[in-house]
């Protein structure tokens, strides 16, 4: 068996799978912590008893993302020991300060936030979360720093002797444009995600008339969020193109099937094609707009795949330098659409829940409750492109995927593994979804429940000050207020 | 290179912090039954551990991490080379991290049982399996000319790595054991203590065997020298426990482990992957390592950020110092809460 394909299926099963889970963390912990601020700031136990439901659903979840992740790492050196040893001077390091920086922060805190909540002070507390929530976002940058070094290397010379890349400027490699903008758009997308939930979630609450003083605040906060993420997305999306145009053609002429070099370039929203894929029965067209979001100009170049294969061709060698193009440009109108539609969804969502509106159609809130797939559909199809548009290389232009495989690793081990993982993700898959469904069923925690987790009695409502009441004194025997 | 071996004793501190640390989480998941006995009883253990696993946990992926960008031929050949153990030992660790997570969250006698098994199985055998591969790292594995495994799985079966799994197995039970004495009360910090003492006296035997062993094939004044300290502070371990005194048991505890993991270290240095085909073949800390550059930058990453990482990672288990009663653990839940 050929070790390659079995090893590339494995990469990408393990690591869409894993990214179903990233944003919404990425996502959650940023809302969960603006939510728990509000609590902080105003006292108002509706934000608390908000905080600590979201933070179940939250768990849930971050669990799955923190344990998939530990495969990843692994994976490289498992999978790809021929990679590894050619990038490991540059590639490393980016994943070392992850480690060190974003690893070490969120594991840290979501102890302290899960178990702390009577033991530390609540603006304490709160701040915990602001940590998770920043330590995963400064996960994100430094894996996107190294993916972005595969997509388009630099800040390295080639050591010839020992035939590997190697480093000669970490702040290129960091702060590359291709990254800062592969960055913002995979955050601002995390947010979305986040948002999504936020909104999709409460509508179950809202359809239900279930605890409506909490989720009608939940789902604002939620459509907010989905509005200017997922216009923010659009547009570091739009800024990533013209990277990517500039340092990887090929990918943005797969992302549009485009095989010819055309002045002014239109963009398909849909087209039919030979079986094959390598040319077009039938398309609907707009005018210019692929040569727009390439050079922001209506009409402009954009270089057409049968030409980049000839000047690859040149430059490399015979060999077909094409990704597949029914993927790429698939993929890429799937990543498009499920943006559009959240953004949709979020100006309809806050028109309908308007000055406080709260619409009677249960149809209305079974489509804000589908919207938690959009993100996820979003995110997966984003990276099957970027990923799948890097094809044939792992770093581009350097290195071959063919070459980047475990050369002591046979293909019926990679096929264990990958078998292995498939089963042991398929069954947390169905636990996680199942723990989450059972736990929006339950609800949030009433005030009373609420206000003891913390170990505070009811806020004084006229002119107590801010400070809650301290309820008894430190006690050996005392329940935990929260245990596993 | 100065730079190359400040990298190693970076790396090889990260591994024993992971066993020190892990290592006695994997010994409180193992001990669930033995000491944990009774739901309320189980429910402690996981507690004592609950806010800190996860933390303990990214010791090994920096290790890792580190691992990669400090020394990438090392990391290639060892994570390639080991592949269907990792494989196991990447299981466990998944299943481990959600039964932690997800066990507190079912509502049925049966759906915590379940997950009780998960953390029973996955703990013993990452106990047993990470002394196991550090036995073969340290035995040295076919490596060949350019840095390949070109042995088997079957090959990492061999006698003495066999019994080093055995004897961290052994050590990480021990240690896990102080460790509940030092965090627990009544009659779980009894049969926790009663535990340490009844296996550590085997221990401390597979530990000077092992040791010796080691230093049949490979090793210098220093492995040596933390072979004996292991074995010594293990001994101090548990004669300190039978006096009560959990805090002090557990710092011994803490020398064993910590000596055993750093006498592998000591013991390969210069190699980081030692051949048993060819000496030449080995991977060391010049062959094995990255550029100047990249060492020297990841060097003052690793100084600047590592302080406020300790600190933080400290202060976490200060926040969380107390001894914890089966008292202080609220009911298990049988039935979800109806709306």
């Amino acid at each position: 068996m050929d070790p390659l394909g079995v090893a590339r299926w494995q990469f990408g099963i393990t690591t869409v799978y894993h990214f179903l889970f990233v944003p919404i963390t990425i996502g959650m912990a940023f809302f969960i912590a603006i939510t728990e601020t509000a609590w902080v700031r105003t006292r108002n136990t509706l934000y608390l008893r908000a905080a600590k439901f979201w933070g179940k659903i939250f768990l849930i979840n971050f669990a799955m993302g923190v344990v998939t992740g530990i495969v990843q790492e692994f994976q490289f050196g498992m999978n790809w020991s021929s990679y590894s040893r050619f990038v490991g001077d540059v590639f490393g390091a980016p994943l070392a300060m992850e480690s060190l920086l974003a690893f070490f922060l969120e594991s840290t805190f979501i102890g302290l936030w899960i178990f702390g909540w009577d033991k530390l002070a609540p603006a304490l507390h709160a701040t915990c979360i602001w940590l998770v929530a920043i330590g995963t976002m400064m996960s994100a940058f430094f894996i996107l720093a190294a993916n972005s070094f595969m997509q388009h290397p630099v800040g390295f010379t080639m050591n010839t002797d020992r035939d590997r890349a190697e480093m000669s400027d970490i702040w290129t490699v960091l702060t590359q444009p291709l990254n800062v903008w592969a960055y913002t758009h995979v955050i601002t997308g995390a947010l979305l995600s986040g948002a999504t939930m936020f909104a999709g979630i409460s509508a179950y609450f809202l359809m239900k008339r279930r605890d409506v003083d909490i989720f009608r605040k939940s789902v604002r906060l939620g459509l907010v969020g989905m509005l200017i993420a997922s216009l923010a997305t659009i547009i570091t999306g739009d800024l990533l193109a013209k990277v990517m145009t500039e340092v990887q053609p090929m990918k943005m002429a797969s992302a549009e099937a485009l095989w010819n070099t055309s002045a002014p370039a239109s963009f398909s929203v849909f087209t039919i094609g030979t079986l094959d894929g390598s040319s077009e029965v039938w398309s609907l067209r707009v005018p210019g707009v692929l040569s727009f979001m390439a050079t922001e100009s209506f009409t402009g170049e954009v270089e057409g795949i049968n030409d980049i294969q000839a000047r690859y061709e040149e430059q490399y060698g015979p060999g077909d330098y094409r990704p597949i193009i029914p993927v790429t440009y698939w993929m890429f109108r799937l990543m498009m659409g499920a943006g559009f539609l959240l953004l949709l969804t979020s100006i309809v969502g806050l028109w309908l829940t308007r000055k406080g509106r709260l619409p009677k159609s249960k149809a209305v809130w079974v489509l804000a409750m589908l919207a938690i797939a959009g993100p996820m559909v979003g995110h997966s199809a984003g990276w099957i492109f970027t990923e799948m548009g890097r094809q044939p290389w792992t770093v581009v232009g350097l290195y071959r995927t063919s070459e980047s495989v475990s050369p002591s690793v046979s293909g019926g081990a990679v096929l264990t593994s990958l078998i292995t993982y498939t089963a042991l993700y398929g069954i947390l898959a169905v636990v996680e979804v199942g723990l989450v469904i059972k736990y929006v069923r339950i609800g949030a925690p009433g005030e009373a429940e609420a206000l003891l987790s913390i170990r505070r009695g009811p806020p004084r409502r006229r002119g107590g000050g801010r400070q809650g009441v301290q309820s008894t004194d430190e006690h050996e025997d005392k329940p935990l207020t929260f245990a596993y | 290179m100065w730079l190359n071996v400040f990298w190693f004793l970076i790396i090889a501190f990260l591994w024993v912090g992971y066993f020190v640390l892990e290592g006695f989480d994997f010994g409180v998941g193992a001990l669930l039954r033995l000491v944990g006995r009774d739901e309320k009883g189980r429910r402690v253990l996981i507690n004592t551990i609950g806010p800190i696993w996860d933390g303990n946990e990214v010791w090994l992926i920096t290790a890792g991490a580190f691992t990669f960008a400090a020394f990438p031929e090392w990391y290639a050949s060892m994570f390639s080379g080991f592949y269907l153990a990792l494989l196991v030992i990447l299981v466990c660790l998944i299943a481990r991290g959600v039964a932690f997570e997800y066990r507190g969250k079912g509502h049925s006698d049966r759906w915590r049982a379940r997950w009780d098994l998960v953390i029973l199985i996955t703990s013993w055998l990452l106990a047993l399996l990470w002394g196991v591969a550090f036995g073969n790292i340290v035995r040295g594995v076919p490596l060949n000319a350019d840095h390949q495994y070109v042995g088997t799985f079957f090959d990492l079966l061999n006698p003495f790595a066999l019994l080093m799994g055995l004897t961290t197995l052994g050590l990480f039970l021990t240690h896990g054991s102080v460790f509940l004495a030092l965090k627990t009360t009544a009659q779980i910090r009894d049969r926790a203590r009663g535990f340490a003492l009844r296996l550590g006296p085997f221990v401390v035997l597979l530990l000077a065997a092992v040791v010796i062993w080691q230093r049949t094939f490979r090793g210098n004044v220093f492995s040596v020298g933390l072979g004996a300290l292991a074995v010594v502070a293990l001994v101090v371990a548990l004669v300190i426990t039978r006096t009560g005194r959990d805090g002090w048991a557990f710092i011994a505890s803490i020398v064993a482990t910590g000596a055993l993991t750093s006498g592998w270290f000591a013991a390969m240095y210069p190699d980081v992957l030692p051949s048993n085909l060819n000496e030449t073949w080995s991977l060391t800390i010049d062959n094995a390592s990255s550029t100047p550059y990249t060492l020297t930058v990841m060097t003052w990453v690793a100084l600047a950020f590592a302080p406020f990482v300790l600190a933080y990672q400290a202060w976490s288990y200060w926040v969380f110092r107390r001894r914890i009663s089966a008292k202080q653990i609220p009911e298990s839940p049988t039935s979800v809460p109806a709306h």
